[in-house]
Parts: structure tokens; sequence; C-alpha cells
């Protein structure tokens, strides 16, 4: 187990460094940054010295090796566009996403499982095919019309929910503030966590519901059922929990998506968290913030492959088996 | 007893309710990028400093001079290098400290230092001197008759303070510390910063010591002011009623706005001017089928390609009738501006192609078009509506068009054939268009020149401007330098950007050319 997770780990920073150096290679397409950082009445006088004073009249090689010297320190270096450090600014916008995240995973998850069940055990009934059929709207419609549809009817037409903002946050210790103990901040999250949520939400109840159909025809199941067992021991206690192997690898690999590409839903609703501050990063060219949030989502993405990893050992007994069969070789 | 003292109490709490906040609920798309008011150049910027702190002039909601810290300012006789600026008396900044002249010589030398981005509007200033606590004069190298144009973003800051705070010099993005004044505020303006999230939420309360009071409605006591990127959002939260005022409100739902109950769109010309620009002085083009030879070079050529714009289809397809045409590339209201040049671009597709062929061109020719798709008001619709336009006379235009930070720099770093640009012009006279647009590129003019033109004696009439005191003369060169660019068709203008801004009827107040609602001069009922 020891020797899988240094391994592992191995892996995850050699994937980190690889990403590092793709990410800001690719920082040279993006645009000039000085070109924003100077008022339309500079003169080339001003663009060059602020290049040289940024370091971008250096080569690439010498650009990338700087940025990893000071990013092993947590040192990301001011943004261009704010005038603040990186980390600062971060870890200022990262509870607003975390908490959408957070409130949209845990709706997909709730509201998928059970709907897949539902269609499952019910396949023929009207109901089951009504959620079949407004899924694959869910699932083909882009967010950012969802998010927009969500708008005109509930804040404009109805007049329910806000349509941009977090609400009144309240802080909590030195730098994480939540929306979650206020009216107006639980209001502010529910339009934004379903439309980030709802692809997720079909894409789990698509899951369950085929893992489960293809479980209830097994014969264990039948045999359970031959024994008289109620419908509701056998669905749930017996059927369900071996559907839930894929579906914990998806939703921990959809956990990570659902941050990383919660630009979308941020920016439709004005969501003041991490994807909104990268789009801002890419319009301004603000190099040093695009850099570190693409280290922050890789980060993230490593270690919940590996949490999964992690979780596929403590679920399913047949892996525990391979590896201890393989160490008695 | 007790009763009485509760009944009080009420009454207490009515009264000061009847008085009390008007809150103006404000969102724009950007988000002002520094507090500093020295470190950025920039519109949201100016405008949320423009609440904060003041300089010595104003430019009113039309866009006149008004007095501000200065009560009136003039060249002082017998030397025309010096300009005398009398203060305003009694005024203080929002933290009680005097407003002196000393904070006024502080400002400007601040402002002038390497790392400020507004020291190129105070090039011409060699000193600033404070005769006595409530006069300054400026130094300049030479008359300098267009100084006050160039004080109306630039804003005084308090020398004790900026001292006491390590806020002396404006920060340096590379040298790794933020400044105080980068995230605190404390000028003479009319609001006072209360709480600020960069790109969420800034509010501001009014300044109850504001020396204007009697003289502007003041009549918002406290504002909310929230960036909102998304176009449809900004517009669905003004319908919602969660926002009273929203600047960029995009052409397509102004109509849905105006026709809301409760809301009105106003609208005003804008200090903006979208044209396209033309490399006539490469040797050879980048991107075109001509070998050897630069078609845009014969001026047969950039008349031609001028006259199949269609301005007017552009107007009223693109733009759903939110532009005015135009034939130079000056607003309206900026000094040079002529009604008859304005008028003056013309579409005969007939006549163009006859100049075509004259220029050896009958069979036309191909050519990229680089055009910038989130910087101007239908930018790159523009732009393709163009590409029709000149295909009509064998122009066959290969269209690129991408986000403004890529495309900038092709015109800056001369790496275009044929480019999209818009221009405003914050000093209203059109010396700041030819020093960026016309005068040969070079260390400090003509950045923005991407047309390779170059004329020396344009150009020696372009840095007479500068130190011209005898306004009638001065402004007869400026109709000469005009002259040329319109003959030689420097560039092709299409129109003056129109402003909207989208606000419920219980907010009074009118657009400003600048795009810069000042919140003193609103009222609301």
């Amino acid at each position: 187990m020891l020797a899988y997770v240094i391994r592992r780990v191995a892996q995850s920073v050699l994937v980190l460094l690889v990403v590092g150096l793709v990410a800001f290679s690719m920082f040279s397409f993006v645009g000039d940054p000085v070109d924003n950082m100077l008022g339309q009445e500079r003169t080339q006088a001003d663009i060059d010295r602020l290049r040289e004073t940024l370091g971008l009249d250096q080569p690439f090689p010498v650009q990338y090796w700087k940025f990893l010297e000071q990013a092993a320190q947590g040192n990301f270096g001011l943004s261009y566009r704010q005038g603040r450090p990186v980390s600062e600014i971060l870890l200022e916008r990262l509870p607003a996403t975390l908490e959408l995240a957070f409130v949209s995973g845990l709706l997909a998850l709730i509201g998928g499982i059970a709907l897949g069940i539902f269609t499952a055990i019910r396949k023929r009934g009207a109901a089951a095919h009504v959620i079949m059929t407004l899924s694959l709207v869910g699932v083909s419609l882009p967010t950012f019309l969802i998010g927009i549809l969500l708008i005109y009817v509930f804040s404009v037409q109805l007049g329910w929910l806000p349509s941009f903002g977090r609400g009144d946050v309240t802080s909590l210790g030195d730098w994480w503030t939540t929306g979650f103990l206020s009216v107006s901040g639980l209001k502010a999250l529910i339009l934004p966590a379903i439309t980030l949520g709802l692809y997720q939400m079909t894409l789990i109840m698509r899951l369950v519901r085929t893992e489960m159909l293809e479980v209830l025809r097994t014969d264990y199941i039948r045999f359970a059922r031959a024994r008289g067992l109620r419908d509701r021991a056998v669905n749930f206690r017996h059927a369900l929990k071996n559907t839930l192997v894929p579906v914990i690898t998806i939703t921990g690999l959809q956990l990570g998506s659902i941050i990383a590409f919660a630009i979308i839903t941020e920016t439709v609703f004005q969501w003041p968290g991490v994807g909104l501050l990268f789009i801002n990063a890419v319009q301004f060219v603000d190099i040093p913030v695009m850099a570190a949030y693409l280290m922050m989502i890789s980060v993230m993405f490593v270690g919940i492959n590996l949490i999964v990893d992690m979780l596929y050992f403590a679920i399913d007994p047949r892996l525990r088996i391979d590896q201890t069969a393989g160490r008695a070789k | 007893m007790k009763t009485t003292a509760t009944l009080a109490a009420v009454l207490l709490m009515t009264s000061s309710l009847s008085v009390s906040a008007e809150t103006l609920r404000w969102a724009r798309a950007g988000d002002s990028l520094t507090l500093d008011p020295h470190a950025q150049n920039e519109g949201p910027t100016h405008t949320l400093a423009h609440q904060i702190y003041e300089p010595l002039i104003i430019r009113d909601m039309t866009g006149a001079f008004q007095a501000a810290l200065a009560t009136d300012w003039a060249p002082k006789e017998g030397d025309p290098n010096v300009w005398v600026f009398n203060l305003r008396q009694g005024v203080t900044f929002h933290d009680g400290a005097d407003f002196t002249a000393e904070d006024v010589v502080f400002s400007i030398n601040r402002a002038q230092s390497e790392d400020s981005d507004m020291k190129e509007l105070l090039n011409s200033i060699v000193e600033v001197r404070a005769v006595d606590d409530h006069t300054v004069e400026f130094v300049t190298d030479g008359p300098n008759p267009i100084l006050p144009s160039n004080l109306t973003n630039l804003f005084m800051m308090d020398k004790g303070w900026a001292e006491a705070n390590n806020a002396v010099e404006v920060q340096d993005v590379e040298g790794g510390e933020k400044t105080f004044a980068t995230t605190n505020t404390n000028g003479t303006g009319a609001y006072v910063l209360v709480s600020r999230e960069p790109d969420v939420k800034t509010v501001l309360k009014a300044n109850d010591n504001y020396w204007g009071k009697g003289e502007f409605p003041l009549q918002v006591t406290e504002i909310v002011y929230t960036p909102i990127q998304n176009a449809a959002t900004r517009v669905a939260a003004l319908l919602s009623g969660e926002v009273d005022f929203i600047q960029d409100v995009p052409v397509q739902d102004l109509t849905r706005v105006a026709n809301t109950d409760g809301l009105v769109v106003k609208t005003a010309p804008q200090n903006r001017v979208i044209f396209f620009g033309m490399n006539m002085g490469a040797a050879d083009l980048k991107n075109d089928n001509v070998d050897g030879a630069n078609p845009l070079a014969d001026v047969r050529v950039r008349k031609a390609m001028s006259m199949a714009i269609n301005r007017d289809a552009i107007k009223q397809v693109v733009m759903r009738g939110q532009s005015q045409p135009a034939g130079m590339i000056a607003p309206p209201f900026v000094n040079g501006w002529t009604a008859e040049m304005d008028s003056s671009s013309m579409t005969d597709v007939e006549a163009a192609k006859a100049l075509m062929a004259e220029a050896g061109y009958a069979d036309g020719f191909s050519i990229q078009l680089d055009c910038p798709n989130d910087r101007y008001v239908n930018d790159e619709a523009i732009c393709q509506a163009a590409v029709g336009m000149l295909a009509q006379i064998g122009v066959t235009v290969n269209l690129d068009a991408k986000p403004k930070a890529q495309h900038f720099p092709l015109i800056t770093n001369d790496e275009t054939d044929f480019y999209m640009l818009g221009w405003g012009v914050p000093t209203y006279d059109s010396e700041y268009i030819f020093n960026f647009l016309v005068h040969t590129r070079g260390e400090d003019r003509g950045s923005w020149n991407g047309t390779g033109f170059s004329n020396a004696d344009v150009d020696a009439k372009i840095v007479s401007l500068a130190s011209e005191t005898d306004l009638k003369a001065r402004n007869a060169t400026i109709g000469e330098i005009w002259q040329v660019v319109q003959d030689e068709q420097l560039y092709i203008p299409i129109h003056h950007q129109v402003l909207n801004w989208g606000m419920t009827d219980k907010v009074g107040i009118e657009v400003s050319p600048e795009d810069d609602p000042k919140m003193k001069f609103f009222t609301m009922n």
C-alpha cells in the first residue's frame, strides 16, 4: 500500500511539471500583458522598460525556471491586473468556488442516485420515461444556456432568486467567507448550483440506472428474490451496493471537473470564484494568476485521482486480494 | 416615562429613515484595477476614483470644464510658460486633513514618477511649485495651451497620509510589494470608501464634510458597485430590479430594456471613433496575393476601399441604429473636428471600382483584416460586414478576429496589414490623435500608428502644436494636418460609437461622453 502511494505521488509530481511547462509555453499565445498594463498613452520606451522589469524579455526556459523556483516556495508573484499577491487573491476566491462545487456536487449525487434507482426499478413507468427524456435535454443544453434560462425564469420573470453574485457572506476565520449562513447567501447559491450540477446529475443518474439494471438481471438477485426477500432489501442492500463502484469513480472525477469547469457558470452568474478570476486573467493576460490557477487545478485533479484509487481499495475487496496475492509471490 | 422614551426612540428612527440612504446599485462590465489613482490610466479605474478622489478640474456630464479642487486657472501674465491654479479653500480629505498647495505639488510629482501610468499626460511639466497655501504654479517646457485638458483625470492625494502610510511611490508591479494606496483611499471626493472586494463588490457612502454640498445634487447617499461581466446577466439584473443603473447595455437588448416599465435607456455619442488602418508603409504586405508590391501604398486603392464601405448599412444592420457614421477619426466634441470632414466618407462602389482599375488593380487583390472581438461594440460583426462590402470592388478579405490581448500587439508591433482600431480623445483636442496615430512611429510619439505613414513636414507641425499659444494659429495648423490625413486617406473612418446607460426611472442623469458617471451629479426620486 505504501509503495503504491509513493509511486503515485512521484507520478503526480511529474504530471505537475509537465502541466506547468505546457501551460507556461501557451502563455505566449494568449497575448502581450504589457499592452493591457499600460494605458493607451504609453510610448515604446514604456513598453520596453516594463517588459524588462517583468522579465518578459528573457528566453522562455529562463522564465519557466524562475516561475518554478518561486512556485516551489509558494510564491506566485503579483497579479498584473490587481497588483496584489496571487496566492492571496486565489485564497480569497477559493471559498466561493468550493462552496458552489460542494453544493452542486451534493445535488448531483443525491438527485442522480435517487433518480437513477427510481428509473431502474420502475423502468416501464411513465414517470421514468419522462425523467429519461428530460435528462437528455439536460445533457444536451450548454451550461451557458441553462444558466441564462434559469435567470430569465427565476430572476427576471418570477423575481424569486438573485441573478448574480453571492449575496451576503459571513467571514469565518481569516480568509474563509461563507454564503451558507445568510438567507441571501443561500438563495444566491440555488441557481448556479443547479446550472453547474445538472450535467453531472444526469450523468450519474444514467450511470446508476444502467448499472442497476445490469445488476438486477444477475443471478444472485434472482436467487435473492426467489428466497422471498423483500424488494426493498433486494434493491437497496444487494443491488445498489454493487452499482456504486463506477459511480464513485465518476463522482470523484466529476468533482474535479465541477471545480475546474465552474468557469462558465461563474461567468454567467458573476459568481466570485476562481473560475471567474481565471477568465478575467485570460482577458487581461495576467500570467501569474493563470499559471497559479492552472497549477492549482492540476494539483487538485491529481489529488482526486489519488483519493479515488484509495477508495477503490476500500470498497472493492477484489483489489485488495490482487494486491496481497501480488506481494505473496 | 418608559412609553415616552420608546415613542421618542421610534420617532427618531422614523425621522432618520426619511432622510436616510438613497442607495444607488450600480453595475458595469469591468472593475477598477486599483485604488491607487496614479497607477493606471484606464476608464473604469478612473470612474471609481472620481467618486472618491478629485482632480483640480473635472468635466461635467456634457464634457465641459468645471472647477473642482481649483476654483480658477489661467496662464501667468507675462510668462506663457506658467499656468497658475487657485485652489479651493476649506476642502478637507476624508481623514480630516486640509487640502493645500503642498498636496498638489506632491500629487503631480507622484504622477510623474516612472511607475505611474499618468506620466505621459504630464510630459510638458517641468516644475510644480506652491506659491502659497492655495496657489500653485505649473511650469512647462514652453507654452502649453492645453495643459488643463490633461489634468481632468489627475487626482489629488494627501501628502501627509501618503507619507504616513508608505504610499509615496506609485506601486511598481514587479516591485513585489503592494502598497497601502492600492487598497486604501483618502480623497476629497463626495464619497468615502466603506468596503472593497475587487471584482465582487465595492461600497461607498456619502462624505458628510464634502465641500460641494449645495452645489451638486448629492442625492445618492450610498453606492453599491458590482461588476457584472456577462452582458445578459447584467441586463437581467436591471430587469429584475437587483441593480438601479448599468453601463454597457448591449445593443440587441436596448429595446427590451426601454420597453420595460420603470426602466429607461439613455443614449449619447461616445468619445470614441471606430476605423480601419492600412499599412501603407510596408514594401510588401505579409498576407496578400500581390508579390513585391504593396497595393495599400497607392492612395487610390485606399480611397477606393473607403468608398466601398457602406457606413449606413453598418449602422442599420450591425449597430441597430446605435452609431453615427464618420468621415474623420475625431469625435464631434474634439477641437479640430469639422462637420464637413466628418461627412466626407461617401459610398460609391462604381467610382471605387474605377479607382481600383486606375491604380492597376482592376482584378482586385486579397488581404488579411485583423479585428478584435472583445473590445468595441459589435467589433467582429463590423469587420464581417466590411468583408462583404470590400468584395464588391474585388478586394478579397480574409478576416482574422481575436481577443484584444492578441489584437493590439499586432498594431503596436507593426505586424498587421489592415486592422480595426478605436480611439477616444480624453484631452478633447486633435493634438492627442496626431501624437499617437499620425506622427511617425518613434520613441515617444506614434506608438499606435500602424500605418507606416511618415511625413517630416506633418511631424514638425504636430510637434509645434504642443507649444503654440496663439490658439488661432494652432487651430489653423490642426486644420492643415487634418487635411493631409484626409487627402492621404490615412485611415478608413467607420463610425462614432454611441453610449447606452440603462437605469430605473427613479435615477436622473444624462450620459457623459467619457462613459464615466460621477454620482454626485445623480438625482434620485
